[in-house]
């Protein structure tokens, strides 16, 4: 079971440390659950600006005493990696209670110094390119695919802009002004075809859950979600020449098998947004229309929570911002506020299961780890 | 298609001159496979001796069959340009300095996928031809060019970062007394230099070619004496803030080893030949650093003329051979320091050249015209390491394959 969705409202830039977001994190997470820190067995924290720390690093800095202990950096796709790990740990009993925290903080040059030193392939083959961040790569990826599937920028637009007028419903969301596809069209070019709304803004904040047993929860007698399946892949379809799917594909038949549901019988969708053409990605590898029909579905739904098909319901990171790896948590936090009916203004009507997506790690030229889990609510 | 550059204006001096920037220059070790053949203008992949398959970027392990058998070698150069972008808003100061910049993807032929710098006239889903160049960090970057020739290719500004293009540059040639100084001041005039210097030593000696030399348009006699530190330094008061390129063609070549020979010989080549390249580098490096960006004609490189013997004492010429050698180290020293302007230091080797200080060694020798032809060559392509003849050539090979037989050969 999953529970406690912690979120901790993010700022643009922060003069803290994320060593104080995770902290601000684990202690809105006991609280959330009724708990003390020492009820906490297990541990796993994803940061890319703790400095030096590990997580082992963090027990002693927050007085954590644990049987059980991981440090995940899988950048977008370390919430589900996070969500599965801990629940093979307390369905094995290696920990009852298990955190998990993803935080980052965002100080003036904190972006800048994330870039120059993501990885080995980024340092040698990327960044002396000029590529401004990830633009520039999924800027690539993005054009490949338009030309490939018929993708327009009005397409991508539809799915900031509808990301945006969910965000306006969330209070914690960075972005507080209403976006048109106007506005989208013509905003600044950041690297073609990727313009100003296409991209994330870097901020500082965290996000956290706790997994339990189910009778752990009942103890605690805490509203919590079943996980009803999970998948994990990394470096799926190296061979293909420019990226045009990630590694759901390879797996999405079991993740609805092990779920026994359809990609119809979810009511809410959280893609990981780094980028709109990601998601665009998603819907198809997710299952929820064909490969390159991902325009084509864009098209015909409604992606704002009343609409057809109800994406990204906080605003996504789009819209709310990207808190370092806390943007890869976002979309699995929601999800069980979403499907735990707690979600207040961004509530989807009678959501009882939702899928919640991840991706990361754009080490060379495409994005590595994939993930996706699928969350059912004590209302089904 | 690209414009043609045009020849910069004066510059206005009440402006002030923009310092250089340099892109990323971190590199793992392994990917200086990339940097070493890019220095000698050569195109290589990291190839498994095991399964064949070419990778890139630079691995420790073949990522087919997990061998760590993987060697740098000559490759394939064409692929297809898959996927463009111009990135307009880049994270480092280099580039924001010269956005918008464009890159792509780039499926080679013979398997990987590479980012590059993209010359303007490459088209999405067309051919291109890649090599390795060095940019202004000295470390190797791939930079894809059109299948085929096109109009104004060299002017490209993308391209002009990665080279040393003598068109509309000023040049100081340090000695127009030598064969090999006027060749190469005909080739650079050639290459479109806007002016060049040409350094003599007591000028009222009178030599050959020189009414040719002072007849020649855009071209400007100026004292220079580079075994004598003021006469260097008084030049480069006058000169050194619009020396674009340093073409050292002084040489002091006196035959025998080291036992029958007196020591003031010895030290007429370190004077002239190690001592006039300090003068040189003190006297111009500092201004040529700081002009590394400044725009059209900005600072670009730095070239020495070494012996291939350099590498490896011939004691035929054994003395001369040593100040070779120590001109070499300090090349390398040179090179770091003009690295932060993005001013190149190219060394070419050679062997023995076809001039009367070479007379009784038989052929075959480098004549003062293919010294000024690789010059030009060097500059245009962004070279660091250019083996300039046969001889050279041979002593390179084997050297790479066993020092030790070049040395016990060359002494034999």
């Amino acid at each position: 079971m999953i529970a406690a969705p912690v979120t901790i409202p993010y700022v643009r830039y922060s003069v803290e440390s994320a060593q104080w977001w995770i902290g601000r994190a684990l202690k809105s997470l006991v609280e959330t659950a009724g708990i003390a820190p020492r009820d906490i067995d297990g541990f796993c924290v994803s940061s890319f600006t703790m400095g030096t720390d590990s997580a082992i690093g963090l027990t002693q800095h927050f007085g954590l005493c644990v049987r059980w202990l991981d440090t995940i950096p899988l950048g977008g796709a370390s919430a589900i990696a996070a969500l599965r790990r801990a629940a093979r740990a307390v369905q094995s009993g290696d920990a009852d209670i298990v955190a998990c925290v993803a935080g980052d903080t965002n100080h003036v040059d904190t972006f800048r110094n994330t870039l120059e030193n993501f990885s080995r392939f980024n340092q040698d083959a990327v960044y002396p390119y000029g590529a401004g961040g990830a633009n520039a790569s999924f800027a690539l990826i993005a054009r490949n695919y338009m030309r490939t599937f018929g993708a327009r920028r009005e397409d991508f637009g539809k799915i900031a802009v509808s990301q945006r007028a969910n965000a306006l419903r969330n209070p914690h969301a960075l972005m507080k002004a209403p976006l048109t596809i106007e506005q989208y069209m013509t905003a600044r070019p950041i690297a073609d075809p990727i313009h100003l709304f296409d991209c994330v803004m870097p901020c500082a904040g965290a996000e956290a859950f706790l997994v339990m047993r189910e009778d752990t929860a009942a103890a605690l007698k805490l509203p919590a979600a079943k996980i009803l399946a999970t998948i994990e892949r990394h470096n799926a379809f190296g061979n293909d020449p420019v990226q045009v799917r990630g590694g759901w594909a390879m797996d999405v038949g079991e993740l609805y098998a092990m779920a026994g549901l359809k990609p119809d019988d979810l009511d809410f969708v959280q893609t990981y947004d780094d980028y709109p053409v990601i998601s665009m990605m998603q819907f198809e590898d997710l299952g929820f229309c064909r490969k390159g029909e991902g325009p084509d579905f864009v098209r015909q739904h409604d992606f704002t929570i009343d609409g057809s098909f109800p994406h990204n319901t906080s605003g996504g990171q789009l819209s709310v911002g990207q808190a370092g790896a806390g943007g890869a948590y976002l979309g699995l936090v929601e999800a069980l506020r979403q499907v735990l009916g707690i979600a207040g203004p961004t509530q989807v009507k009678d959501a009882r299961v939702g899928l919640a997506s991840g991706f990361g790690m754009i080490n060379y030229d495409r994005g590595l780890a994939s993930g996706a889990a699928i969350l059912a609510g004590p209302a089904s | 298609m690209i414009e043609p550059i045009t020849r910069p204006r004066r510059k206005n001096p009440l402006l002030r001159t923009r310092l250089p920037a340099s892109p990323p220059n971190a590199r793992s070790r392994t990917a200086h496979g990339f940097t070493r053949a890019a220095a000698e203008g050569r195109f290589v992949l990291q190839r498994c001796g095991t399964c064949s398959a070419y990778s890139y970027p630079a691995r420790e392990a073949c990522p087919a069959c997990l061998s760590a058998d993987l060697v740098f070698v000559d490759a394939p150069r064409r692929g297809t340009l898959l996927s463009e972008t111009t990135v307009r808003v880049p994270a480092d100061v280099y580039f924001r300095e010269r956005a918008p910049w464009r890159i792509g993807l780039v499926g080679m032929e013979c398997g990987p996928t590479m980012v590059a710098h993209l010359h303007a006239d490459c088209q999405e889903g067309k051919s291109v031809v890649m090599s390795l160049q060095l940019d202004k960090s000295g470390q190797a970057v791939a930079f894809a060019h059109p299948e085929h020739e096109t109009a104004n290719m060299t002017d490209d500004r993308q391209w002009r970062e990665m080279t040393a293009d003598p068109k509309f540059r000023r040049v100081l040639v340090t000695n127009g007394r030598s064969a090999i100084g006027q060749e190469a001041v005909a080739a650079l005039k050639a290459a479109g230099a806007a002016t060049i210097f040409v350094g003599l030593a007591e000028p009222w000696k009178p030599f050959r070619g020189e009414d040719a030399l002072r007849t020649l348009q855009g071209v400007e006699i100026v004292p220079l004496d580079v075994g004598d530190e003021k006469s260097v330094s008084d030049l480069a008061a006058d000169i050194a803030g619009k020396v674009d390129i340093l073409v050292n063609t002084a040489e002091h070549i006196r035959a025998g080893g080291l036992l029958a020979r007196r020591t003031s010989v010895v030290r007429d080549e370190i004077d002239q030949s190690y001592l006039g390249f300090v003068h040189l580098a003190q006297a111009f490096g500092p201004a040529m650093r700081m002009r590394g960006a400044d725009g059209v004609n900005s600072a670009a490189a730095w070239v020495n003329i070494l012996s291939v013997y350099a590498l490896e004492n011939w004691p035929a010429y054994g003395a001369y051979s040593a100040s070779q050698a120590a001109c070499l180290s300090l090349s390398h020293c040179l090179r770091a320091e003009l690295r932060p302007g993005g001013v190149k230091v190219i060394n070419l080797f050679t062997g023995p050249l076809d001039t009367e200080w070479f007379q009784t060694v038989p052929p075959p020798k480098v004549a003062p015209r293919v010294i000024a032809n690789a010059i030009v060559s060097a500059l245009k392509n962004g070279l660091e390491d250019v083996f300039v003849g046969d001889v050279a050539e041979d002593i390179r090979q084997r050297l790479a394959a066993n020092p030790k037989a070049v040395e016990r050969e060359l002494g034999a």
